[in-house]
């Protein structure tokens, strides 16, 4: 089901079978040259496919942007161990709902990427992990598994072609962390969604200490598409070094808020305006989040110019990431905004390790007070400080995750706390009966 | 050997083997990398990040305790990013610590004071309000507080992979972490305290020393654990003459860090009302108290009367005493009394073995070797119940070696987690099972066999002859005996028919059930054991008794004569595996006297000259006369423990497997000792059911 | 315990999902499944799981309390979730998430009395291009205005006197 109409400006790869009848289902999807690249990669080698994934410049769509190609290229294919295929589908970046719009319109997609890619590597069976909150999607995953088993695209001897792989569905109980890859092994293991000590990566030693493949549900699902066109023409969509098209979900405020399909590329201004239908009311932009509320905050003013790719936002400082745009317009309370985000990863801070933990929430008890209007000058440095302390010292990247829209804030949005603070000094009882205020 | 590594760390070009991890090659020149959750021998976390460096050419700080050396490296150690990352950690760990120091257990020794007072702040930017939850008991001597926790894991994984029991385990998420333990709200475990001692700060406590006392008002004193074979070396903490802690937190001696619940706790036994302070003497069939002076000379009287008219003594030695008051009490009997009527309850059939082993050379395990060896196997003995450090060093075997281990038990223990192949075999059965494993142990480069009380006789040398068919080059024996100086007792001749070093004495004596059954005993003098718990005595003959309690023995004793124990005397014990400790006066006992004293002076009282009796002395007669124990001095001066190796060919006696008993002692028991320990009973009481495999 | 022959089915398919000796690997699927038929994650459950994965109990406890989709006191029969995060609050969630409290008389992880509807206040869902959005159990709603969750909770009422 689609929840919100396309736009005519999206580039339809991924996405092309959505809004066709029962798309979900598999003779929907065979009729739509469905499971054709898999056809086709069962007469390629294990290089000449690892080739093509590296020639399309696909960068892995999950948020850290790595090259895909390199990545199951790093998977040692003589090892005497099984391989595994593991989909990260716990999409719970906030800002972040494209894995579920794939899932649901389109599962056999995601399938057929499984199935290229268990033979890039010589796997044999997978796992699809789904956050617990998209319940449904497992329902229609198991139904689309069930019938590429009935139509012999899973199971023993694949289209008599001589291969195996199994495929499953599991799903998460609510965890945030558990979308970090080595977190996410853990949980499918049975155990807390605690990271892991990497190196290892999972390439040599993930699922069951196997070499294991793990990506992004669109990075999957990308691959068929891939196989099809040949990498070139595939990365000739998006922008040199960034290939191809990405799922963009468009959240906050702008008038025809969606997920759309996207080269990558595509302006910023275009975005907003074109495809998401300018902003709400006509307000003007005051803040821009690229890729989910883990990316540094730009300012309305430095995002305009930019393009949505993975060179262009680095350069102004923040990540493309996960594609979850956030659009704040000029009303938007940044001190709230501060403390609703530290709020998230302070409650899925796995608490692990001690600047993740404690830094976490240290810093929201900060930001409460802040917000509250209860607070110095100081507090607004010291929020800033202990972001920077937390930067780069953590276990895995959850701490920098909360640590950069944190300092981001702080920095270009200082004036707003100030404010805050001088709004409410003469309701602050006398300092020296409040325990919280420091003088 | 591996490779060795070329690296400077803060400008000092060192060397270090591949493989190594930077926080330990760093340790080894002499830098300090703080660090809490990792910890030597158990598996890496890298949660604490105390210990971040910098290594040129890595964009971000490195954890030195994952961080294996690479050539060419180029580490600092002091510089501002990581003197800043530290002093911030630290600043975050104390933001929920409560600071309340001054009440803690662990203040003055605990490692985040030392932490915070070399690399923290000066003062506290934290005003908020601290995460506070309330603390819980989990067994008679473990609490948990909570909030001091600083989640290094530190306790869930010596629990297990150290004990291998797996007790504890993290709860909820975030900053509500905590650690919690096997049965909701209470432990199912060893009890061993294991998790307390190595808890870097005030967390985890125990109910026998908390709120008692400061680290620095006590004396700490390294002596050796009296209640099982093992030799576990044990720092006693005493405050005015008393006992309140016992552990082994400076890793020093063959247990590293380990102790069970028994030499952890149990040192109570000391302190019990029940204890004896003054000789007794039956008057009109009541034991009454005596002056020690009335005493002495009533026994002396007694032994120089039956020694006049050539009757019958029959004397029984302590399996707990040092040796040095079995090696001066076997003399004075032999020489003094002029008899070989003297034994001892023996537990484990060590005679057999040292005459099938006849020739051979290193033929004797260690308990480094049981850490060591590539191959165990392990013959009817539940090992972790009756001798837990020799489960901890295999189990830590595996774990650091992959280690292969065998067992042959009558039922499943835990030892069968970490072995490649576990059979089944009833008491007595087992030396027919072995043949199921020959196949997979002669493929076995180096073996270890260790075999308890149920292996005697016949089959001692039936497994000797198997093992030599397997055609392994290095075999290593341990025969186990169960308590602290059964070992001793043996070596040193408290046996009818071998004197010390297993020398054949010209005419055997009576063995215990002997005397026990000779219907003419006209004294039985019995020095720290309890054979009337087991025997009955056939004749009526005058009872002497040196004891600490009224046990069952004592009970029934003309004369009662009150002894110190092992934590209040000096001497030598040596271990299942024959290694000699010292022992170390942690206190005393008003109106009590050391064994050894006791025999001096009824020597003394009878005018017989038996020599000197300071251990120092007993020692050096020891040394000169018991083969395998002129060990160097400095070595157990120094607290360590000093290999000794009694095989000397052949042992002409008869064996007598009847004689073996084995004790069957738990990790919750430890025959009268045990007893009367109220901590030991009370966590026996305790209503959680105890941990078993 | 037993569980009706559905889930048992379901628990039987999802034990053989994953490879000899990985039984572990089941421990999440099965408590999200059982505790949807339980109604929370008791400790009988906890035993039962633990004896049917072959674990000790402690080790379903630290999964249980790390997971917040996993509860050890009963939800209502259905469980309203708000998603106040980021991007639902750019659409008023937070006013949404206070208007649900005040229709509800409930506040967070709250039950109704006759055990029918309970609150929570939940992170990112996955629904944020549709903010403001609420999960009744598992099935989403999307731009949630104050009237349309007032129609929500009325249907769910309806239910009970069915
Ligand atoms: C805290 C944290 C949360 C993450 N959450 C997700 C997620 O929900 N979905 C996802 O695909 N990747 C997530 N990632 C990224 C994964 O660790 C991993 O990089 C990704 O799944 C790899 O797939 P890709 O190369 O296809 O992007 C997360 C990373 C971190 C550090
Ligand atoms: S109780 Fe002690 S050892 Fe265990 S995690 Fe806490 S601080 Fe570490
Ligand atoms: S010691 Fe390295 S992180 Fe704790």
């Amino acid at each position: 089901m689609l929840f919100n109409p396309p736009s005519p400006l999206e580039i339809k790869v991924l996405t092309k079978r959505f809004g066709l009848p029962n798309s979900a289902h598999i003779d929907t999807y065979l009729a739509n040259d469905g499971y054709q690249a898999f056809v086709k990669s069962l007469d390629m080698t294990q290089d000449a496919i690892i080739q093509e994934v590296k020639d399309s410049n696909l960068r892995g769509r999950g948020g850290a942007g790595f090259p895909t190609g390199m990545k199951w290229g790093f998977c040692p294919r003589n090892s005497p161990k099984p391989k595994y295929i593991v989909v990260n589908s716990d999409e719970s970046e906030p800002g972040t709902c494209k894995d579920r719009v794939l899932i649901e319109n389109d599962p056999h997609l995601l399938i057929e990427g499984v199935l290229i890619a268990a033979q890039a590597v010589g796997a044999k069976a997978g796992y699809i992990y789904v956050r617990g909150e998209y319940r449904y999607l497992i329902d229609i995953l198991d139904k689309a598994i069930g019938e590429a088993y009935a139509k012999g695209y899973l199971g023993k001897n694949i289209l008599g072609r001589g291969v195996d792989f199994d495929l499953y569905t599991h799903t998460g109980a609510g965890a945030y962390e558990c979308g970090e890859e080595s977190a996410l092994l853990e949980s499918l293991e049975g155990k807390r969604g605690q990271p892991r000590i990497r190196p290892p990566f999972p390439a040599v030693a993930g699922l069951y200490q196997c070499p294991t493949v793990l990506n992004n549900v669109e990075t999957f699902a990308a691959v068929p598409s891939i196989l099809q066109m040949g990498g070139k023409a595939w990365a000739d969509l998006g922008v040199p070094k960034a290939g191809g098209t990405k799922l963009t979900c468009l959240t906050g405020h702008v008038n025809k808020t969606g997920v759309y399909e996207l080269p990558l590329g595509f302006p910023v201004d275009k975005m907003i305006n074109e495809v998401g239908g300018g902003m709400r009311s006509g307000k003007k932009m005051k803040a821009f989040i690229p890729g989910g509320s883990s990316c540094p905050v730009l300012t309305g003013d430095e995002a305009w110019p930019l393009t949505m790719d993975y060179d262009a936002m680095a350069k102004a400082g923040t990540m493309l990431g996960s594609g979850g745009v956030i659009i704040m317009d000029e009303d938007t309370d940044m001190v709230k905004a501060a403390l609703r985000i530290m709020h998230f990863y302070q409650h899925e801070s796995c608490g692990w390790c001690i600047p993740c933990r404690e830094g976490t929430t240290w810093i929201k008890k900060l930001l409460t007070r802040l917000n509250n209007g209860i607070g110095t000058g100081k507090d607004i440095d010291l929020v800033g400080d202990l972001a920077n302390n937390m930067l780069g010292r953590t276990f895995c990247p959850l701490g920098d995750a909360a640590a950069l829209p944190t300092a981001s804030i702080v920095k270009k949005f200082r004036h707003e706390f100030e404010a805050k603070i001088k709004s409410t000094m003469v309701a602050i009882p006398a300092a020296a009966n409040n325990p919280f205020v420091v003088v | 050997m591996a490779d060795l590594v070329n690296l400077t760390i803060n400008g000092v070009a060192i060397q270090a083997p591949a493989g190594t991890l930077l926080i330990d090659a760093a340790k080894k020149v002499g830098i300090e990398i703080p660090a809490f959750c990792y910890y030597e021998g158990y598996s890496l976390q890298a949660a604490c990040r105390m210990c971040l460096v910098e290594v040129e050419k890595m964009p971000k700080l490195q954890t030195a305790c994952t961080l294996p050396v690479g050539e060419g490296m180029v580490v600092r150690t002091e510089s501002d990013p990581v003197v800043k990352a530290r002093k911030t950690t630290l600043e975050f760990l104390l933001t929920n610590h409560p600071l309340d120091c001054p009440v803690c257990d662990k203040g003055g020794e605990c490692e985040l004071q030392d932490m915070v007072f070399r690399y923290g702040a000066g003062e506290s930017r934290f005003t908020e309000m601290k995460h506070h939850v309330d603390e819980k008991q989990w067994s008679p001597v473990v609490f948990y507080d909570g909030p001091r926790c600083i989640l290094c894991y530190r306790c869930v994984r010596v629990c297990n992979e150290g004990m291998g029991v797996g007790a504890l385990g993290i709860v909820n998420r975030g900053v509500n972490s905590e650690i919690a333990p096997s049965h909701g709200d209470h432990l199912e475990c060893d009890e061993c305290g294991m998790c307390i001692d190595i808890c870097p700060v005030g967390a985890l406590t125990s109910g026998t020393y908390r709120y008692k006392t400061r680290p620095w008002e006590m004396k700490h004193v390294g002596t050796i654990c009296t209640f099982c074979s093992n030799g576990c070396k044990t720092t006693l903490g005493v405050r005015d003459q008393q006992i309140v802690r016992g552990n082994n937190r400076d890793r020093s001696g063959i247990n590293d860090e380990f102790l069970c619940v028994k030499g952890r706790y149990a040192f109570d036994f000391v302190e019990s009302p029940e204890r004896l302070t003054s000789p007794m003497m039956k008057v009109n069939g009541q034991l009454q108290e005596v002056s020690w002076a009335k005493a002495l000379a009533a026994v002396a009287a007694k032994f120089s009367e039956v020694k006049g008219r050539g009757g019958k003594f029959g004397v029984v030695g302590s399996t707990k005493t040092t040796n040095e008051e079995n090696f001066y009490l076997q003399k004075f009997v032999r020489e003094g009394l002029g008899t070989n009527n003297i034994d001892h309850h023996r537990s484990g059939d060590l005679v057999t073995l040292i005459d099938a082993l006849a020739g051979r050379e290193n033929a004797l395990a260690s308990v480094g070797d049981v850490y060591n060896a590539k191959a165990a196997l392990v013959i009817g003995t539940d090992l972790s119940q009756e001798h837990p450090l020799l489960a901890f060093q295999l189990r830590a075997n595996y774990r650091h070696h992959n280690s292969n281990i065998y067992m042959v038990t009558k039922g499943p223990v835990r030892e069968d987690a970490v072995a490649v192949a576990a059979v089944r075999a009833e008491a007595g059965q087992e030396i027919a099972a072995l043949d199921q494993l020959r196949e997979q142990l002669s493929k076995e480069s180096e073996l270890l066999v260790l075999f308890g009380g149920s292996v005697k006789g016949e089959a001692v040398r039936k497994l000797v002859a198997f093992a030599d068919s397997l055609g392994i080059a290095k075999i290593k024996y341990i025969c186990l005996v169960d308590y602290s100086n059964s070992r001793g007792a043996l070596d040193m001749g408290l046996l009818p028919d071998l004197g010390p070093g297993y020398k054949p004495v010209d005419k055997a004596g009576l063995s215990l059930p002997q005397m026990m059954a000779a219907t003419d005993l006209d004294v039985l003098w019995v020095v720290g054991a309890n054979p009337l718990a087991r025997y009955q005595l056939a004749s009526k003959p005058f009872v002497v008794v040196q004891e600490m309690f009224l046990t069952e023995t004592a009970k029934a004793a003309d004369v009662v004569l009150p002894a110190s124990n092992a934590y209040e005397k000096s001497g030598t014990v040596t271990n299942v595996t024959g290694e000699v400790q010292k022992l170390h006066v942690a206190g005393k006992t008003m109106g009590t006297k050391p064994d050894l004293e006791i025999i001096g002076l009824i020597a003394k009282e009878m005018k017989i000259n038996a020599g000197v009796w300071s251990s120092n002395a007993v020692f050096e007669e020891i040394r000169k006369a018991v083969r395998g124990y002129n060990i160097p001095l400095p070595i157990i001066a120094t607290g360590q423990a000093a290999q000794t190796s009694p095989l000397n060919g052949r042992v002409p006696v008869a064996s007598a497997p009847e004689l073996i008993q084995p004790a069957g002692n738990t990790l919750f028991t430890s025959g009268s000792l045990g007893r009367y320990s109220k901590k030991l009973t009370s966590v026996l009481e305790y209503p959680g059911q105890l941990y078993r495999p | 315990m037993t569980f009706s022959p559905q889930l048992e089915a379901k628990l039987e398919k999802l034990i053989n999902s994953y490879p000899a000796g990985r039984r572990k690997s089941a421990l999440i699927p099965m408590l999200m499944f059982t505790q949807d038929e339980v109604g929370s994650v008791t400790p009988e459950l906890v035993n039962e799981v633990a004896k049917r994965i072959g674990i000790p109990p402690v080790q379903v406890d630290e999964v249980v309390t790390y997971y917040s989709m996993l509860h050890k006191k009963p939800m209502g029969k259905y469980h309203v979730q708000v998603c106040t995060n980021i991007s639902c609050l750019l659409w008023d969630a937070d006013k949404l998430y206070e208007h649900a409290c005040h229709k509800l008389g409930l506040g967070h992880k709250e039950v109704s009395p006759d055990g029918l509807i309970s609150l929570e206040e939940v992170e990112c869902m996955g629904a944020c291009s549709w903010a403001p959005a609420v999960q009744v159990n598992y099935d989403f709603h999307h731009h949630v205005t104050a009237e349309k969750f007032d129609e929500i909770i009325e249907a769910l009422k309806k239910t009970k006197t069915q």
